[in-house]
């Protein structure tokens, strides 16, 4: 009997690596636009202030850096050592863009990383910015290949169950690459990471500005911060529109609960904050037509026909097809070998049945509701925060050119405190995408329930609480050195 | 004709190239174990961080890219191992872990727990992993306990297919001698790397004369181990594969497989020979400084050849020592046919990213390190 403890815990320790990875991986996704970019200028320009100026923020990026890839062993390995029923039965499909990962960005990264920070004097200013360009363009194809993977989780295609083998098996593997969930979930990963990076960069600036030294520097970099900052912002908000669309055509009940929606309908109102709703935006948000048809939470429990006639499934009916897919997959396995006949029979029902196998795990249709008020929140800090940080970075370019920045204290400290903020969005983001898919580590495929490895509880516990403590002693200690680098500064000038 | 079992054999080579090149590697682990050992002051064990430390990645991201391959073509193994033997995968993660952060930390302003604490970790982790990772793949020839049922999955209270048969999680290897030896000798293989390496990669005359001091130690001890190892992996009983993919027990099978697969048995012994050759020009002073040339290629032919005889030649390669016909082989533990053939093609790029690791390598590294660099350019 796999305990609701033990899966539990899994996920909590999952959660747990997630959520720090991601506290490091945006701002270097971030942080290597912004540092290439003012390399670039350096090189062009041939101006040294430049170069001082690129290598203030490729040594934060350096300490951010070495974390990000501390936490990152730990998510690629718990797939087997956590999850170890989805490293089998998925293996087939999910280890290939783990693998290509592997091969093509992280060797990148780890190559052009030594170059770009050990490099300056061996070799030559040209090789070098190709360095640095690359060790950014290494962690954006990392992001590709792992969100590649994220994303067949949410949206499984290009697979096919096999009962000899007991497990999907890849089938298209330009489905996998192609799955349109992918191409937007690159684009909202890595530009949330551009966005990360540049109120990182405006806001230790900012903090430059307020104690009244490296003007130069500070002005400097926000100028270079804000335009990749927008550009990373707009970019986020076009792919998280697509986002939401993908949502509510594959993981409605995902939608559902995110917009805290109990009966749907045609032109769903999209809601604010609880009791202030705009008729009609959620519809248009989700189908982008304002007559499309949003499913509430109730009505993915209880089944309905949509106006365009497609005929959803209760949750009993769902999970009455599992079973039969699960009792069809049993007695396939037990007469494939002696009657022919009798297996192809169940071979055929359970092929019938396939779409809905992970429902035959499930218990109870309240199972299959994730927890509403965290992803209802979640998504309004995520899309909240998101708005407030264009308007600020919107704010601190217009003010930086007409050169009013650099005396508007209040500003400044605004942009300061943003910092957190803009990891919050982030966290806020994924809680969003990973937390609202619950019951399912696959989407109808496979609940977390059956996906857990068979190890004690107290061992999971074990390790989720010596993974708090290395990963907090860790972030306490980058921040620290953070700070006291901040401190010390650039030094590119006397003022 | 590209056939399932080819691709099965391909995927098994492309494992065992990965395992060589990541024991190799380990040298930046070696090089670690010896910040204390061989580094008498501080200056020195600056040049022996700054030294590993410019190559760290490479040996981590082998790290990962070997556990990402191992999943994407044999996923039973990674489902088997990783979740059974959990104690064993955490420690070796953990240990990277903390080196991870330790080389950007270590002497840093404001690192709370000071130089030497992550220098520790550092060491720490150059002793263990490699003992750990050895004493890991030791299990490969000896086997585990655990059972692998697919029928499982219809069983919905309780769908797990690999099951682990003892409460240790993996710790239970170190019960039998051989895996330990077998950690003990990839250890002792590491710190001689790490010593070959420096000495190639640090102009400093009185460090390099401390280097040659451990190379011979760990030599000497590295010969011991090997040749109980060989010994033992020679004579123990291996499991086989029939034709009809049943496991039984045969007596001498490694042994077998050596004589078998002639080529593999002239991979392992010029692999041996390199390594052994690489030592010992080293310590007697006729290569210099450049002993690491022809260890480093010694030390992959030998590790490709282990993993050749514990995979190929109709052998289960984690086999179960409580289920015997619950062990993997290349062929019940692999991915489908399509994935393993899609994964080929992928795999053209590796030798494309060998040449360009080489080539950065080289420009990097065309000056040997000393202190005065460290002085006037950036380091950990």
């Amino acid at each position: 009997m796999v305990e609701t403890a033990l899966v539990d815990w899994s996920r909590l320790q999952f959660a747990l690596t997630a959520g720090y990875h991601w506290l490091f991986v945006p701002l270097t996704l971030g942080l290597a636009i912004i540092v290439a970019t003012m390399e670039t200028i350096y090189v062009v320009k041939g101006d040294e202030f430049w170069k001082k100026v690129t290598k203030f923020w490729m040594k934060l990026f350096a300490i951010n850096f070495a974390v990000g890839i501390a936490t990152g062993i730990i998510l690629e390995f718990q797939f087997g050592t956590n999850w170890s029923n989805y490293s089998w039965f998925v293996g087939d499909i999910f280890g290939a863009p783990l693998a290509i990962e592997g091969i093509f960005a992280f060797f990148m990264e780890a190559t052009f990383f030594a170059v770009m920070f050990f490099g300056w004097e061996k070799v030559s200013k040209r090789f070098h910015l190709a360095a640095t360009w690359l060790t950014g363009i290494g962690a954006a194809i990392s992001a590709v290949w792992i969100l590649i993977a994220n994303a067949w989780m949410q949206h499984p295609v290009g697979m096919e169950f096999n009962p000899d083998t007991v497990r999907h098996e890849m089938v298209d593997f330009w489905g996998l690459v192609l799955n349109p969930v992918a191409i937007s979930k690159f684009f909202h990963s890595v530009f949330s990471g551009w966005m990360t990076g540049a109120i990182f960069v405006i806001g230790i600036s900012c903090w430059y500005l307020l104690k009244k030294r490296e003007t130069r520097f500070a002005l400097a970099s926000i100028r270079v911060a804000t335009i990749v900052g927008i550009i990373g912002t707009l970019a986020v908000m076009v792919s998280g529109d697509s986002s939401g669309v993908h949502a509510a055509k594959y993981q409605p009940m995902k939608l559902a609960a995110a917009e805290g929606l109990e009966d749907g309908g045609t032109r769903a109102p999209f809601s604010i904050v609880p009791g202030v709703e705009v008729p009609g935006v959620l519809s248009i948000l989700a189908t982008h037509d304002l007559d499309g048809y949003v499913p509430g939470i109730n009505n993915l429990l209880d089944g309905y026909t949509a106006p365009d006639g497609e005929v959803v499934l209760s949750a009993e009916e769902k999970m009455a097809r599992g079973k039969v897919a699960i009792e069809a997959f049993k007695q396939y396995r037990e007469y494939k070998d002696t009657d022919p006949t009798l297996a192809a029979e169940a071979r055929a029902r359970l092929k019938e049945n396939i779409d809905y196998f992970g429902y035959g795990y499930i218990d109870s249709r309240e199972e299959l509701v994730p927890p509403v008020n965290l992803i209802y929140w979640a998504f309004r800090v995520m899309v909240g925060l998101g708005g407030f940080l264009l308007l600020l970075m919107g704010v601190v370019l217009w003010t930086e050119r007409r050169n009013r920045l650099k005396d508007m204290r209040w500003l400044q400290w605004i942009a300061l405190l943003s910092i957190p903020l803009v990891y919050l969005a982030g966290q806020a983001g994924w809680i969003v995408a990973e937390v609202g898919r619950q019951p399912w580590v696959i989407q109808d495929l496979l609940p977390v329930k059956a996906a857990v490895s068979s190890v004690s509880v107290g061992a999971v516990q074990t390790t989720f609480f010596l993974f708090v403590a290395i990963f907090t002693l860790f972030l306490v200690i980058e921040l620290r050195i953070m700070f006291k680098a901040i401190k010390k500064g650039p030094n590119v000038e006397i003022e | 004709m590209i056939t399932y079992e080819f691709l099965q054999h391909y995927w098994w080579f492309l494992i065992a190239l990965l395992g060589g090149l990541l024991v190799f590697l380990l040298f930046v682990q070696g090089g670690n174990a010896l910040i204390f050992l061989a580094g008498k002051d501080d200056r020195e064990r600056e040049l022996i961080v700054n030294s590993t430390g410019r190559k760290w990645e490479l040996t981590f991201t082998t790290l990962v890219t070997f556990g990402g391959a191992f999943f994407a073509s044999f996923p039973l193994f990674y489902s088997t191992s990783f979740g059974g033997a959990y104690w064993v995968w955490i420690l070796i993660l953990v240990t990277f872990v903390f080196q991870a952060v330790s080389y950007e930390f270590q002497n840093k302003a404001g690192n709370i727990i000071g130089k030497n604490s992550f220098r520790a970790f550092l060491t720490i982790n150059g002793f263990l992993a490699p003992l750990l990772i050895g004493t890991a793949v030791g299990t490969f020839f000896t086997g585990s306990e655990f059972f692998v049922d697919k029928d499982a999955v219809g069983d919905i209270a309780s769908p797990v297919i690999s099951r682990w048969a003892t409460p240790w999680h993996g710790l239970e290897a170190v019960a039998n001698p051989f895996n330990v030896e077998f950690g003990l000798m990839v250890m002792f293989l590491a710190l001689m790397l790490g010593a070959l390496y420096m000495i190639n990669n640090i102009a400093d005359e009185k460090l390099t004369s401390q280097l040659r001091r451990s190379l011979l130690v760990s030599f000497v001890c590295f010969l011991v181990v090997f040749v109980v190892v060989m010994f033992q992996l020679l004579t123990m009983d291996g499991y086989a594969v029939s034709a009809d993919g049943m496991v039984y027990m045969e007596s001498g099978k490694y042994l077998h497989n050596f004589l078998q697969m002639p080529i593999v048995l002239v991979i392992f012994l010029v692999g041996a020979l390199l390594l052994v050759a690489g030592v010992v020009a080293t310590l007697l002073g006729y290569l210099s400084t450049r002993g690491i040339w022809l260890a480093a290629p010694g030390t992959v032919l030998a590790v490709v050849a282990l993993f050749l005889i514990a995979g190929y030649n109709n052998t289960a390669y984690y086999p179960s020592s409580i289920a015997i016909e619950d062990s993997l082989t290349i062929s019940n533990s692999c991915s489908s046919e399509f994935t393993l053939s899609t994964m080929a093609v992928v795999s053209l790029a590796i030798p494309f990213v060998l040449a360009y690791i080489a080539y950065f390598w080289r420009q990097m590294d065309r000056k040997s390190l000393t202190t005065e660099e460290l002085e006037h350019t950036e380091k950990y």
